[in-house]
């Protein structure tokens, strides 16, 4: 399959390009994007290598395009809001308004961040309790304007630090969960590269949830789960497998609504298009859920999260 | 053989947990009639032991009162789960056979001195309290049945987190359970959280979190994400009182924290507090 050897050609090429980013490193305990290279680099020979963990390796493609691109190619007008208004403004969250081919709408994303700079200011995209809170902040506003809100989701999870602990990172993630199923405006999350666990949630409660091809959704790393459940951490692939954090499961499974194509062997490859088929997508889907009546949008929201897991 | 070179009899050892509880935190011994009468508490260091759910049913709910619902919802395999161990269907089955609970939770009406509560109580022994779908649809089903019955609902946590065998629709129970409850809450109904020990992860994130009032059990553990997961991530030693229930409390994050032989009595207080005359 050509994704296949695409990806693994994506593998080897990833390894050598992280370690030009020695503060990759810091979160590499339970982070899987700095595992992964080195877990590819040592594992092939006792753990073969599967179009899941491919498919992993092309979600967190050091290549592929991140918030910034995507707002930037959809949206020059855009206004960044800041702050949470409580303590801090978390670089690692975006927060604004916008005008999308003439559709005005609230934006919210994880912020990766592209250079090694920013990679480390934005914590490499994983959220602080202010990032979640500045992001309810803002989607207030939206309910507020009536404004259609899109969530852009990729990350590896929320910053597992002493600060956040102390500022309530498990408070401000539920009050999200909470407060985003009952707001009255339509809101389009896409899963753009990695949706990890409880952080990548924090903002992914939606009435459409769409998701990249190749990107993944779930509900630990890889890494976290084969070290758990394996006691191996290089077991890495054979979790990913196991946990069916693709694309096409999540959509049999009934967590996303639709896959977007990428281009032949991963975003990457051709961002430009790929920026633009998910615009196409999620304009698509914001003019659908505007027809709805907004009480009757929040009740089928409802019944949408209250199915899953129900059987 | 000579006598000095004869190996000594094995000494004689009583199994002590036949006899002694050993408190996990302070490792001091308590006779298990003495700390079963002082509802699992260590009277040493003070440390709420782990209750059951049906334990933690009995201890809150009136004599008799408590009707369970949702029991034919049970834990699920919605990946066909399978680990180094072996698969987890046959896991679940064990637990629940071990158990005797279908889920994570138990959930049913209750009262709570006279006072018509629906009640639920997670059990650790389950698969370390975790969230599974199971537990989640219980929970949605115990939202909604406060709802209807109009009445207050009152979860009391003990987990390490999501299931991780049930994947992402493991993960979607915390978005599931939170949306049940903030329509209870919006409604103007009384949603209460008692956090037992531990209750981190993806149930911290979730339903624990989101009541209108907050309350924990002494020393408990508490926190979103793991201590040696932080501990690599920002490369320091973190203080013991971390992710404690004082430490909650101290954050801002906790309204009380209750002592458990206080407990029923202040659910029931804040109840009568709260609730239209």
């Amino acid at each position: 399959m050509a994704t296949k050897k695409v990806a693994a050609k994506t593998a080897k090429k990833a390894a050598p390009a992280k370690k030009t980013a020695p503060a990759k490193k810091a979160p590499a305990a339970k982070k899987p994007a700095a595992a992964a290279p080195a877990v590819t680099a040592e594992a092939p020979a006792e753990v073969p290598t599967n179009p899941t963990w491919e498919t992993v390796q092309i979600a967190r493609h050091p290549d592929r395009p991140l918030f910034t691109d995507y707002l930037t190619a959809w949206a020059p007008d855009a206004e960044e809001l800041h702050g949470d208004r409580l303590v801090a403004d978390d670089p690692a969250m975006y927060a604004g308004i916008a005008t999308i081919d003439g559709e005005r709408v609230v934006i919210v994303g994880h912020r990766k961040g592209r250079t090694t700079e920013e990679k480390i200011s934005n914590r490499f995209g994983m959220a602080n309790p202010d990032g979640y809170r500045k992001a309810m902040r803002i989607m207030r506003l939206a309910e507020k304007f009536h404004l259609p809100i899109i969530s852009l989701v990729d990350t590896s999870g929320a910053f597992p630090g002493l600060d956040a602990e102390a500022r309530g990172q498990a408070e401000a993630i539920a009050k999200n969960l909470a407060d985003m199923s009952v707001l009255k405006t339509p809101i389009v999350v896409v899963v753009t590269g990695e949706g990890g666990s409880g952080g990548a949630l924090g903002i992914a409660v939606g009435d459409r949830i769409l998701m990249l091809e190749h990107a993944i959704y779930s509900v630990i790393s890889p890494e976290g789960c084969a070290s758990i459940l394996w006691r191996d951490g290089k077991m890495a692939p054979v979790a990913a497998q196991a946990l069916k954090l693709t694309s096409g499961w999540l959509k049999k499974l009934g967590v996303v609504d639709s896959v977007i194509p990428e281009p032949k062997g991963g975003a990457h490859t051709n961002p430009a298009k790929a920026i633009a088929d998910v615009k196409k997508a999620v304009l698509a889907a914001i003019r659908e859920l505007k027809k709805i009546p907004v009480e009757k949008l929040v009740e089928q929201r409802y019944a949408k999260f209250a199915a899953m897991g129900r059987f | 053989m000579a006598w000095f070179t004869k190996a000594p009899e094995a000494p004689l050892r009583i199994p002590t947990e036949a006899v002694w509880n050993v408190c996990p935190k302070c490792k001091a011994y308590t006779p298990k009639e003495v700390y079963a009468e002082n509802l699992k508490v260590c009277p040493h260091c003070g440390y709420h032991g782990r209750l059951s759910a049906r334990e933690r049913i009995a201890l809150l709910a009136d004599e008799g009162s408590f009707k369970e619902i949702a029991a034919e919802v049970i834990a699920h395999d919605p990946l066909t789960f399978s680990d180094a161990s072996g698969a987890y269907a046959g896991k679940v089955a064990a637990t629940r056979e071990k158990t005797k609970i279908g889920e994570s939770i138990v959930v049913g009406t209750a009262k709570i001195e006279k006072l018509p509560v629906v009640l639920g109580a997670m059990d650790f022994r389950f698969m370390g309290g975790s969230l599974g779908s199971g537990t989640g649809e219980r929970i949605l089903q115990a939202a909604e049945t406060a709802r209807r019955l109009r009445c207050p609902l009152i979860l009391c946590t003990a987990s390490g987190g999501a299931r991780m065998q049930e994947g992402i629709i493991s993960l979607m129970q915390m978005a599931k359970t939170c949306a049940a409850i903030q329509r209870l809450r919006d409604e103007g109904l009384l949603y209460i959280s008692v956090m037992t020990d531990p209750t981190t992860g993806g149930v911290s994130a979730s339903f624990a979190m989101v009541g209108d009032l907050n309350i924990a059990e002494p020393k408990t553990l508490i926190g979103f994400a793991g201590r040696r997961v932080i501990e690599t991530t920002i490369k320091q030693k973190l203080p013991p009182e971390f992710q404690t229930s004082e430490y909650l409390l101290e954050h801002g994050f906790l309204d009380k924290i209750v002592a458990r032989k206080d407990l029923k009595a202040f659910l029931a207080k804040m109840i009568r507090l709260t609730s239209a005359k």
